[in-house]
Formats: structure tokens, C-alpha cells, sequence
């Protein structure tokens, strides 16, 4: 059963994170297309439509894969995560559904007019199309960051023991779920970081080299105005996103800042240390007075709870789950009292954390204190990982903006393509923000350990009745095929970033002129 | 029955799901049966890039009908998208895998000069149509025979079945027709988008596979009537009830399938659609109207599937009382209710937006076209 839970859980997050090796650049290349092609309806330059056709060109090839990856998402948690589906099926279910009619469709079906509608549309309604494309994808970020705000704040929620399954409560709730809202706009600006880093370094590149300078400025000051901003939306948004975890999720907090007990208000924040799962310490700290009270609580009276206090605070909660669970099983054998059901709906909130014994007992009701002291254990997710990804992702999106700021600067002035540093520093800036993106969907993820669906579903009742031997060799196939794939599109990706906008053949550009 | 209490919700997602499923097959399944020609008609690379491109600006919205399909299931139908998702596990990701070629096939396959590369995409071009229409249609034939799978007291479900129990005769039969049923709407489709030689060979595949489309899908129906046991309710089954498949007794008897066209004889008009439709594909000069003709006979098919297990969508072939019926298996009230309104709002949107875009796109794609836009075609 462990086996089956880790071989699923490994499949869900390769294939997840595969996904969004390509969802970023979608969403970021695909408003970049919307501002060049904005540019060349409205000043008539054929060097904007030369722009939007070429950055379009790998946004193609980037898209492809998107479209592939994100298939094996739609199946995935029917196939890997039967119980999951049935258990939160009909709220889950909702936005996933609502993306496909009001998002996914509008991009897809707009999509490849995209590509081949330049000559059979005028160019204001080619521009449609485009922001056609380009709002489709990011409708399509909102619901998915619906559903996935839902599974880390599961607001509107109502367990029916009839069904045996959680129902939909309130649909206002979860479209206006304050996780989801302020995960929506970290994730979309991350995005938009991705697609203007994309473009400033290999616009830098052209420039390193010397080849298609007019071009490339052009391509480099549109990623670094854009740039600028997205990346200040997407450190303030960090933040705001960090405030709803210490509120909503203080398990994932007390992960990240690797606070071990709870400190007096306000805490104080640690910028760096080694953290220590076993002894349950910090070692070689450095750290600031009070700052984390206040990023944390916005105040100086809040206390940010520790480890060791939410585990013996949820160990109280999975007592209580348990006097749910036991009435929900008689009542489900046709015990149809008021007693029963009293009992029941007065405990019920804490049946989530009584499933966490699952893990260790089939009888919930008979658990031993050694297994509940270890599912309480369980409620805090790995400290160490926790506290790494967090901040290598934070210091990059520092980093970028200053790169941004930087970049911004220098695109004003003349002289763009002689200052070689700034431009080296872009070029090798390129792969950071998909670390920053992996890294994010792991901190988001990995941190809302131990559960599927925060404090209603444990992971591991989640999965399918599956052998371990199919989604091992599920796995195996899905690794193999995804790394074969993903090779041919950088392939590909690489040999037309090289070819540059020659790749147009309108005559006008690097190669061709030297042919000619 | 009221319009919109739970009964008509259930009533109307089941006939929505079905819709969905139309859509995919009418609309996808032109994408597949030009994948699954395409290795075939096309005699050189020319006419190869004329049919990536018949289908290549419109192919992604299309499948789009597969992602919904399984998103509604979803949300209106939890506990069938579960089990049949799990159960049917390396089924699944078998057309997942088939279906990952079509993408890269089409974007990537022209990009190169070399021969090897584009003769590879071409297979996996093909390898993506040809695999999920034979899979889809096995699929079917199962649901008809009842798959094996039941739950335990928290609603898990346990399948016990494999792949090659999949593959029965009557799934084979199944697998056929929807095979030959999508190379009839490839095959009609491309008669409209292309010309010379291969609009000639395109037209002769079309009215092949709907004799063939045609003749399977009688068989099949044959079969049903005297060959395969249908499942029928042995007890009363509240249409507002909870969503508890587990409150009911199931029992299995020879011809039950057709029960519901003795009851109601006007659904009849559903199969004489599928074999009618394919027949006037043979018989239609206008190549519009061959194309109408061949999407007609595919909702035929689907829809008389569909209304011959109504109530079930899902049988139980080891345990029938746990069978998934349209009553039992759905989502709550609430939730049925928001997605009917999503759906009255966004459907029909979908299909306008999408006619345009064919509207644009519309005439004929050619060897010169493909010639003058070296560049920029696929």
C-alpha cells in the first residue's frame, strides 16, 4: 500500500511538474504576442508583425508540449486517484469542468487561426484572435488555481454521509476562495516573468552576437518593460500568498520558516540555517528580530505556532475525528438515530484528521496512542525540504526583478547591444524562472503533506485500487516518454532560437542577408 | 418530473454527456480518421503536408470536446469517472500515449528536411488516430457486456478484470465499427478539403468505410438482441434519491438492451439514423452534404449505445447490483444545477466561435498552397 501511495504520488508530481515545465511560458509568450502585435496594429511597423510571428514560432513549439502534458492531467486523477474523484468529485469537479468550456476551448479554438490566420483576416481581428488566445490561457490558470486553492483552503465544502462523499456548499465560496484569488495572480505573474525572461535572453544572445540588432532590441525592451512590472506583482503576491499559509495552512508555515516551537510575538524570522529534523532545531541560525511575527501575522501580538504545538493541537482534533468516524460507520450500517447523527455533525469537522489513522490501522475507532501520536506526527510536512525550496524560490524572483530593473534601465539608453555584461547576466538568467516555478509547485504541494485535500482527505486514502507493479510501469513509461519528447522540443526550440527571425524567411534577416 | 428538480438534472446531464460525446466523435473524430488514413492516401510529401494541414488550424480545438468530456464526467458524474478510470487503467494510457503523438506530430513533423524524421511523425501521426478509435470503440463494447468492478463500504472501488479481458469478440466488433465509423468522417471530411487525386481517393474511402460502418454496426446490433445479456432494474430506484449505487438490486437477461426501444418504438429513429446516415454517405454528391450525412450516422451510433443500457452507464459484470446507473452515480443537486447553467451559457458559445473559425478557414488546402507557404504550413 505504501509502495502504491509513493508510485502514485511520484507519477502525479512528475507528470504535474513536466506540465509545468510548459504552462508558464504559455501564459507569459502569449501575452508578450498580444503587447508586438498590439505594437504593430497600431504603428503599422512590419518589425512588430516580424516579432510577434517569430516569438509565436516557439510559442508553438512550446505549446505543443503544453497540450500533450496537459492531457495526462485531465485523466490523472481518475486513473491514479479513484477515491480522491469520488470523494471530492462533485466540487472539484466543477472548475475543472468550467475551464474546459469557458477557457480551454477559447484558447484551442483560437489557437491555430493564430498561426494561419494572418493572411485571411484583417489585422484588427487577427489581434482578436490573439488576445482571444492569450485570455483563454489565462482563464484556463484561474480555474485550475480554483480547484487547487480549493485543495489547500476547502471552503463551501459539506460532507454527506448518504453519498459517503464531500458536496458543493456554496459556489460563491469557491470562486472567491481568498487562497485561490491570491494564488491565481503569484502563479499568472510567475508566468509572465517566465515568457519576458525567455524573451530577453535570447534577444540577448542575438545582440552577444552581434546579428539581427534591431530586432532584438525591440524583442529585449518589450520582455524588460513587461518584466519589470510582472516581477514586482509576483513578489507581492508572494507575500499576500505567504500571509494566507500562516493563516489557512500554519502546518505549511511552520514548514517553511522551520519553527519548531511556538516563539512569543512577534517571531523572529530565520534567513538561513541548517534545520534539523531530529532534534527539532535550527543550527547556525541567522536571524531578525520579529520580522516573521510580521510577515507572518501582519501584527506584533500574533504568535506563529510551532511544530510540537499544531502536532498536539491535532492530536486533540484526530481524538474528536475519531467519535465522527465511529458515528459515521454506524450510521452508514443503518443506524438511523438522532443520537448518532448529533454525535456525528457536532464532530465532524475533524473526520479528515481521523482518516489520517488509516494510514496505520483499518480500525479507526480502536487506534492505539503510538498510532495517533504518529498520524498527529504526520500533519507537519518535512521541514528541511520545505525550508530549502522556499527560499531558493524567493531569492529568484529577487534576483529576476533586479535583473528587470537592470535590464529596463539600460533598454532606454543607447548602446544596448555593446553593454555585454547586462546581457551575459540575461542569457544564463534564462532557466531561473522554471526553477522558481518547479520550486513553487513543490512548496505549494509537497507542503500540504499529508493531505489531498487540506484537513477533509489524507493522500494516501486518495489513490486508485491499483497493483503497484501498473503504476510503477505507468511511471516508468511516463518518464520515458516525456524525456523522449521533451529532448526533441529542445531540439527543435534550440535550432530555431538559432535560426532567429530568418526562421520567417522573409529576406530580411541574419542568415539570409549573408546568403544573399 | 419537474424541468430542473434532480430528476430532470439527471435526466439532462445524461443526455449532456452524451452530447459531449457526439461532439468528440463528430468533431475529433474527423482529426483521427485523417490520422489513421493519412499513412495511407497520401502518396508523397506534398500531399502528406496537404492533409497535416486540412486538419492542423482546427485539430486542437477539437480534442478539446475529449478534455471536456472527461472534465464533465467529473463534476456530474464522480463515482462513474473513478471507476472507469481506474479500472480501465492501461486501456487509458494507452490512448493517453497514442494521443501524445498527435500534437508533436503535427507542429514538429515539417520543421525538419529528413526524411527519417517526417516518415517517424508520419507513423506517430497515425499511431495517434488509429490507437484511441480502436480503444474507444473496445471500451464500448465492454460497457455493453458489464465490467467487472465493485465497492466496498466507503464507496473504494476494487476492478478485477485486466486488458486482455478486454478484448473479447463483440469488443472486437465494437473496436471495428468505431474505427470504420471515424475513417467514414475522416474520409467525408477530407473530400471537402482537398481536390485532385486525393479528393478522388478520399471520396472512394468514404463511401468503403460507410458500407463497412453501415454493415458493423448491424451486426453489432444483431449480436445485442440474441448474443449479450443486458442488465435490467429487479428493484424500485428513486430517480431524486441519494447518489448510492449501492441501494439497489440488478439482474441480466437476453435482449434487455433493446427493452427501452419496445417501450418508446419513436427510438428507433436513433439506429435507423446510424445505418441511413452511413447508406447517404455512399449516396451524396455535394461534398458538404456527405460530411453532414457521415456526422448524422456517428450520433446515430453513439446515441443508440447510449439509450439501449439507459438508466445504466456503467454495469457491474461481477456484482450488478453495484452497477453505475444515471439515478445513482451523479454528482449532488447543486452541483448538476451550476453546471447546467454553465453549460446553457458556454455550449452554444462554443459552437459559435467555433464555426467561425471554420468560417475562415474555410476552401480547400492544395499542393500549390502548400508549395507557396513552405514556410509557414505545417
Amino acid at each position: 500500500m505504501e509502495a502504491l501511495v509513493d508510485a502514485s504520488r511520484l507519477q502525479f508530481a512528475f507528470t504535474a511538474l513536466t506540465h509545468f515545465l510548459f504552462v508558464p511560458l504559455t501564459l507569459g509568450l502569449s501575452l508578450m504576442l498580444v503587447t508586438m502585435e498590439s505594437l504593430y496594429v497600431i504603428t503599422g511597423r512590419r518589425i512588430y508583425k516580424d516579432m510577434t510571428q517569430f516569438w509565436g514560432k516557439l510559442f508553438a513549439i512550446n505549446f505543443a508540449m503544453g497540450v500533450v502534458t496537459g492531457l495526462t492531467m485531465e485523466f490523472q486523477f481518475g486513473t491514479n486517484w479513484a477515491y480522491y474523484s469520488h470523494y471530492v468529485g462533485d466540487i472539484f469537479g466543477v472548475p475543472l469542468a468550467i475551464e474546459g468550456m469557458m477557457a480551454f476551448f477559447l484558447e484551442s479554438t483560437f489557437v491555430g487561426l493564430f498561426f494561419f490566420g494572418w493572411d485571411r483576416l484583417s489585422k484588427g481581428k487577427h489581434l482578436m484572435v490573439t488576445a482571444l488566445v492569450a485570455f483563454g490561457s489565462n482563464l484556463s490558470a484561474l480555474w485550475i488555481l480554483v480547484a487547487n486553492g480549493w485543495m489547500q483552503h476547502p471552503v463551501g465544502t459539506v460532507f454527506n454521509p448518504d453519498t459517503m462523499r464531500t458536496e458543493l456548499a456554496s459556489f460563491t465560496d469557491l470562486l472567491f476562495n481568498p487562497v485561490a484569488q491570491v494564488k491565481f495572480l503569484h502563479t499568472l505573474s510567475a508566468g509572465y516573468l517566465t515568457g519576458a525572461v525567455f524573451v530577453l535572453a535570447i534577444s540577448a544572445w542575438y545582440m552577444l552576437r552581434g546579428r539581427d540588432l534591431e530586432f532584438a532590441r525591440r524583442s529585449f525592451a518589450v520582455a524588460a518593460g513587461f518584466g519589470l512590472v510582472v516581477s514586482v506583482s509576483a513578489i507581492v503576491l508572494g507575500d499576500e500568498s505567504g500571509y494566507h499559509v500562516a493563516e489557512f495552512q500554519p502546518e505549511k508555515m511552520a514548514a517553511i520558516e522551520a519553527e519548531w516551537e511556538t516563539e512569543p510575538a512577534p517571531a523572529d524570522f530565520t534567513v538561513i540555517g541548517l534545520p534539523d529534523e531530529a532534534t527539532g532545531t535550527t543550527h547556525m541560525a541567522l536571524k531578525i528580530p520579529g520580522a516573521l511575527g510580521l510577515i507572518g501575522t501582519r501584527s506584533l501580538d500574533k504568535e506563529v505556532p510551532g511544530v510540537a504545538n499544531l502536532v498536539e493541537a491535532n492530536q486533540i482534533r484526530i481524538r474528536d475525528g475519531i467519535i465522527a468516524w465511529s458515528a459515521l460507520r454506524a450510521m452508514r450500517q443503518g443506524d438511523l438515530s438522532d443520537a448518532t447523527r448529533a454525535s456525528f455533525e457536532a464532530h465532524q469537522d475533524n473526520l479528515g484528521h481521523a482518516l489520517l489513522l488509516k494510514k496505520y490501522t483499518d480500525d479507526v475507532a480502536s487506534a492505539t496512542e503510538a498510532q495517533i501520536a504518529q498520524a498527529a506526527r504526520d500533519t507537519v510536512p518535512a521541514v528541511a525540504p520545505m525550508f530549502w525550496t522556499f527560499r531558493i524560490m524567493v531569492a529568484i524572483g529577487m534576483a529576476l526583478f533586479v535583473l528587470m530593473l537592470w535590464a529596463f534601465f539600460a533598454a532606454r539608453k543607447d548602446g544596448l547591444e555593446n553593454r555585454r555584461s547586462l546581457l551575459w547576466v540575461a542569457l544564463l538568467a534564462l532557466p531561473l524562472p522554471w526553477v522558481a516555478a518547479e520550486l513553487g509547485w513543490f512548496v505549494a504541494e509537497f507542503g500540504r503533506q499529508p493531505w489531498t485535500i487540506y484537513g477533509i482527505l489524507p493522500t494516501h486514502l486518495s489513490v486508485s485500487s491499483l497493483d503497484f507493479a501498473q503504476v510503477r510501469n505507468s511511471l516508468a513509461a511516463f518518464v520515458l516518454m516525456y524525456a523522449a519528447l521533451f529532448a526533441v522540443e529542445m531540439f527543435l526550440m534550440i535550432k530555431y532560437a538559432r535560426l532567429g527571425p530568418s526562421s520567417l524567411h522573409t529576406g530580411r534577416y541574419h542568415y539570409e542577408s549573408q546568403e544573399a | 418530473m419537474e424541468f430542473l428538480d434532480y430528476e430532470g438534472l439527471r435526466l439532462i446531464w445524461w443526455a449532456l454527456v452524451g452530447v459531449l460525446l457526439i461532439g468528440f466523435a463528430i468533431m475529433d473524430g474527423f482529426d483521427l480518421g485523417v490520422a489513421t488514413l493519412h499513412p495511407f492516401i497520401a502518396r508523397n510529401d506534398d500531399e502528406r503536408r496537404v492533409l497535416l494541414n486540412s486538419i492542423g488550424p482546427t485539430w486542437d480545438g477539437n480534442q478539446v470536446w475529449l478534455i471536456l468530456g472527461a472534465g464533465a464526467v467529473l463534476a456530474a458524474w464522480p463515482t462513474v469517472y473513478a471507476v472507469a478510470f481506474s479500472g480501465l487503467y492501461a486501456a487509458l494510457l494507452i490512448v493517453l500515449f497514442a494521443l501524445f503523438m498527435r500534437p508533436v506530430a503535427i507542429d514538429y513533423r515539417s520543421k525538419l528536411q529528413s526524411r527519417t524524421w517526417r516518415s517517424f511523425w508520419d507513423w506517430g501521426l497515425f499511431v495517434s488516430g488509429i490507437v484511441p478509435a480502436l480503444i474507444f470503440g473496445v471500451t464500448f463494447g465492454n460497457l455493453l457486456q458489464g465490467v467487472p468492478f465493485h465497492f466496498d463500504d466507503t464507496m473504494r472501488s476494487f476492478y478485477t478484470g485486466d486488458l486482455l479481458g478486454l478484448l473479447n469478440p463483440f469488443a472486437l466488433l465494437a473496436g471495428l465499427l468505431s474505427v470504420s465509423m471515424l475513417v467514414m468522417q475522416g474520409a467525408a471530411f477530407l473530400a471537402m478539403k482537398t481536390d485532385h487525386g486525393l479528393y478522388a481517393r478520399s471520396y472512394s474511402v468514404a463511401r468503403g468505410s460507410a458500407l463497412l460502418t453501415a454493415i458493423l454496426f448491424v451486426l453489432a446490433g444483431i449480436w445485442i438482441a440474441t448474443g449479450i445479456d443486458g442488465f435490467v432494474l429487479a428493484s424500485a430506484l428513486p430517480h431524486d434519491g441519494p447518489s448510492n449505487p449501492l441501494l439497489k438490486d440488478v439482474s441480466m437477461q437476453s435482449g434487455a438492451w433493446l427493452a427501452n426501444f419496445h417501450a418508446m418504438p419513436l427510438l428507433w429513429i436513433f439506429p435507423a439514423l446510424g445505418v441511413l446516415g452511413a447508406l447517404s454517405v455512399m449516396l451524396m454528391q455535394r461534398d458538404g452534404n456527405r460530411f453532414i450525412a457521415s456526422g448524422l450516422s456517428v450520433a446515430g451510433i453513439i446515441a443508440t449505445a447510449g439509450i439501449s443500457m439507459f438508466p445504466f452507464v456503467l454495469p457491474s459484470s461481477t456484482h450488478p447490483a453495484h452497477s453505475l446507473t444515471m439515478w445513482d452515480a451523479t454528482s449532488s443537486e447543486q452541483t448538476l444545477f451550476l453546471m447546467f447553467v454553465a453549460a446553457v451559457i458556454f455550449v452554444p458559445l462554443i459552437l459559435a466561435y467555433t464555426a467561425w473559425v471554420f468560417h475562415v478557414l474555410r476552401g480547400r488546402v492544395t499542393v500549390d498552397h502548400i508549395r507557396s507557404n513552405e514556410h509557414s504550413t505545417y
